[in-house]
């Protein structure tokens, strides 16, 4: 038996078809993932995502260690509960991890970390914060949802309390705030608006129960994939890993070279990465018959890649993918598909947003 | 538990054979195999005139999660194939042993649908998986 979140009995009682998930016991799909999928595109979705780790940092230098610790610079946060992509680098440049940092003030930070990665994060964190005046706090008392879709405003205003809803209406995205006991953040992972909420253990079953009365449609693991593969976002393990900087899977733009004085884990190693040039992670199109998958080869303008992510978007009703090729890549590529060789289009990873696509 | 029509023949690659009484037979897969697979996204079939043979790979049923081949159970030529799954390939999710029929075989030996499982068998196949 794997582990359980608070709301897995929530889950059997839904008609989850449950399966492991990185040593989690958690939802695939709750009977259709494509109705799952388009629900989220069309209205609203709840995720249940306590799985993920919640990692406190505080102290005097709480913002130095997370300078050092992390690629992107932590020092561009200004607004309290402001958010920020980033990513744990090793002395390689290789992902540790991607996640997002939660500003409060510079001695107060939240860290919300992959579930897959749970325990080499936390050993890696501890392990540099050793050097540093913080204190490191994973919250496994806290649990976790993610309400998306266009209607996530309108659902949450029906389970908050007026004056709760006040406190995040019409909020920017990436921006978190404590609203009493809720921490309540507008960031995802299926490139809809909507809302990613830190909750009590004890209370997430409620507050569950309440989204669902308000016909916010229960959505599992497999929804969450194509919605993120839609909206062009990597999933860990799978787009990127320790062995693949953030240069190569699309993540340079979450990378802070400037400042150039200050030095992060990883700084050198991507600055001469940089230098000799790199592989880079594209979105691949196929509007013929088939599905692209994780692992087939692509064929380039001058050599051969593969596919990191791919699925049939439901959004589309085609396949897109994310592969890793050669820079050299032109505007088309060949794909090895079951029996056949395919020519496909090359585009931005980046296929969905806002219900609508962006091809 | 999933439905496993007792007056159907099957396949221990999940594919059901339902006897048409006039020397074909229509193919379809399981309740089990679908449920397996999840939402289907493609349904690749045979031309009609299709000559196959028990064991070929004729098919492709390709849903979000993996591409599933899918074998002939008896050998013949192909005599109709489910055209409808062109634009409704969920069919075969929510109607396998209805609508969600892929193709038809007009077997060169009836005798063969022997050599397949009945219910019970295919049942006690899927209780090892």
């Amino acid at each position: 038996m794997g582990s359980k979140t608070p709301l897995y009995d929530a889950h059997l009682r839904a008609e989850a078809k449950m399966v492991d998930f990185h040593g989690w016991d958690m939802p695939l799909n709750y009977g259709s993932q494509i109705e799952e999928h388009k629900a989220v595109r069309e209205h609203c979705g709840v995720f249940d995502v306590s799985h993920m780790t919640i990692v406190d940092v505080e102290g005097a230098e709480a913002q130095n260690f997370l300078r050092y610790l992390l690629a992107n610079d932590v020092a561009k946060l200004k607004t309290p509960g402001k958010a920020q992509y980033t990513s744990m680098l090793n002395e390689n440049g290789g992902v540790i991890d991607d996640l997002i940092v939660y500003f409060f003030s510079e001695t107060a930070y939240r860290l919300v970390v992959n579930s897959a990665t749970r325990d080499k994060d936390l050993g890696w964190i501890e392990k540099v914060a050793a050097d540093f005046d913080v204190s490191v706090k994973e919250r496994d008392d806290m649990a976790m949802v993610a309400v998306q879709g266009p209607e996530a405003a309108e659902k949450m205003q029906q389970v908050l309390s007026a004056e709760q809803f006040a406190e995040i209406d019409g909020m920017k995205p990436f921006l978190g705030k404590n609203v009493d006991d809720y921490f309540i953040a507008t960031t995802g992972y299926t490139g809809e608006k909507g809302y990613e909420i830190v909750v009590p253990a004890g209370q997430i079953e409620t507050l569950w129960n309440q989204l669902l009365e308000a016909g916010v449609a229960p959505c599992g693991l497999g929804a969450r994939d194509t919605l993120r593969l839609e909206a062009g976002m990597n999933l860990y393990g799978q787009d990127m890993d320790e062995e693949i900087t953030p240069l190569e899977a699309n993540m340079g733009w979450s990378v802070a070279f400037d400042p150039a004085e200050r030095d992060f884990m990883g700084r050198k190693a991507l600055e001469q990465k940089k230098a000799e040039g790199h592989d880079k992670l594209v979105g691949l199109v196929m509007k013929d018959k088939g599905v692209l998958r994780h692992g087939q080869k692509v064929l380039v303008e001058g050599g051969e890649g593969i596919i990191t992510s791919g699925s049939f978007s439901p959004t589309l009703g085609f396949s897109v993918a994310m592969a890793r090729v050669p820079a050299s890549v032109g505007d088309t590529a060949e794909v090895e598909l079951r029996k056949k060789n395919v020519t496909v289009q090359v585009v931005k990873p980046g296929f969905v947003r806002n219900g609508q696509s962006v091809l | 538990m999933s439905n496993i029509p007792a007056d159907l023949k099957y396949a221990s690659t999940h594919e059901w054979v339902r006897d048409e009484g006039d020397g074909t037979f229509t193919v379809g897969i399981s309740e089990h195999a679908q449920e397996l697979l999840g939402d289907m996204v493609f349904v690749e079939l045979p031309d009609v005139g299709d000559k196959v043979a028990t064991g070929d790979d004729i098919a492709v049923a390709e849903s979000v999660k993996a591409a599933s081949d899918i074998y002939a159970p008896m050998t013949g030529e192909v005599v109709a194939v489910n055209e409808d799954l062109e634009d409704a390939p969920e069919t075969v999710n929510n109607d396998p042993y209805g609508d969600g029929w892929l193709f038809r075989i007009k077997a060169e030996d009836s005798g063969e649908l022997d050599n397949l499982l009945d219910a019970n068998t295919y049942e006690a196949s899927i209780d090892e998986d």
